[in-house]
């Protein structure tokens, strides 16, 4: 008998992610994470950034871009893990961390940006 | 003759298999084996990012003395490391990614196979045209 296996749906999952992280990520983290802080380019100042994620489809794009980058780690962290280090017999717990985290952090998201003033 | 033949015997349990044991670092002994598990690390950095967009966000959201806080904390020169580092890892997912388009999705045209190198180059494009509207939205002076 096969299982049903949730496995098509988690891979799907990471690879959105992949393809999100792969496009928009860089370019993300090389301004917030080093040309803002660094004073290479003028960092957007709090009320620009602040009217740009009051609105809705800004939010939505962080969510989607939160959810999506979170489930391809908690898959191909997983994978790491298995394959990298050869713990399966934590298969489980590993299991529960990588995409507990990910549901976690995909909730904690949407708190956020829902209840963003 | 064949009458002479030992029976043979059948027992209940498998015999044991040959499984010669895999050292915890095999990645390390050759390069292909550790640029495929540094791909996979890149996923930890790409969930530090989010991590950080995560504080960006609360800190956006409690008001201008947060936010103050949250772009001295970008300061902080471990930081700075940690999203250099951060930016080595993502861009080496971005271009394994885009590199490996081709393979993971062959595209047929007019009855042929759209050559390899014009997938990857349209991936190249798209992510120069997403980033510069990203920096876009980001960047005013």
């Amino acid at each position: 008998m096969a299982k049903q296996s949730n496995e098509p749906v988690l891979w799907a999952l990471f690879s959105a992610g992949g393809v999100m992280a792969a496009f928009v990520i860089p370019v993300h983290l090389f301004l917030l994470g080093l040309a803002f802080p660094l004073g290479w380019i003028p960092a957007p100042s709090y009320e620009h950034l602040l009217a740009l994620v009051r609105l809705p489809i800004t939010r939505l794009y962080l969510f989607v871009l939160c959810f999506l980058a979170l489930f391809h780690w908690a898959h191909r962290f997983r994978y790491t893990l298995y394959d990298g280090l050869q713990i399966k017999h934590l298969n489980e717990l590993i299991f529960v961390c990588c995409y507990g985290g990910a549901i976690f952090g995909t909730v904690l998201a949407g708190y956020l940006l829902w209840n963003f003033r | 003759m064949s009458d002479e033949r030992p029976p043979t015997r059948y027992t209940e349990y498998h015999p044991r298999w040959y499984r010669p044991r895999v050292s915890t670092w095999w990645w390390l002994a050759r390069w292909p084996y550790l640029k495929f598990i540094l791909r996979e690390i890149s996923s930890v950095f790409v969930a530090w990012f989010v991590v950080v967009l995560l504080l960006q966000i609360r800190a956006l959201s409690r008001g201008p003395e947060a936010y103050a806080a949250f772009e001295r904390w970008l300061q902080n020169p471990l930081i700075v490391l940690l999203n250099l580092i951060t930016l080595f890892f993502v861009v080496f997912h971005a271009t394994t990614w885009f590199n490996l388009a081709p393979s993971a999705m062959a595209i047929r045209f007019g009855g042929k196979r759209v050559p390899d190198l014009l997938i990857v180059g349209t991936n190249y494009a798209a992510w120069a045209a997403i980033s510069l509207v990203v920096a876009w939205f980001l960047v005013r002076s």
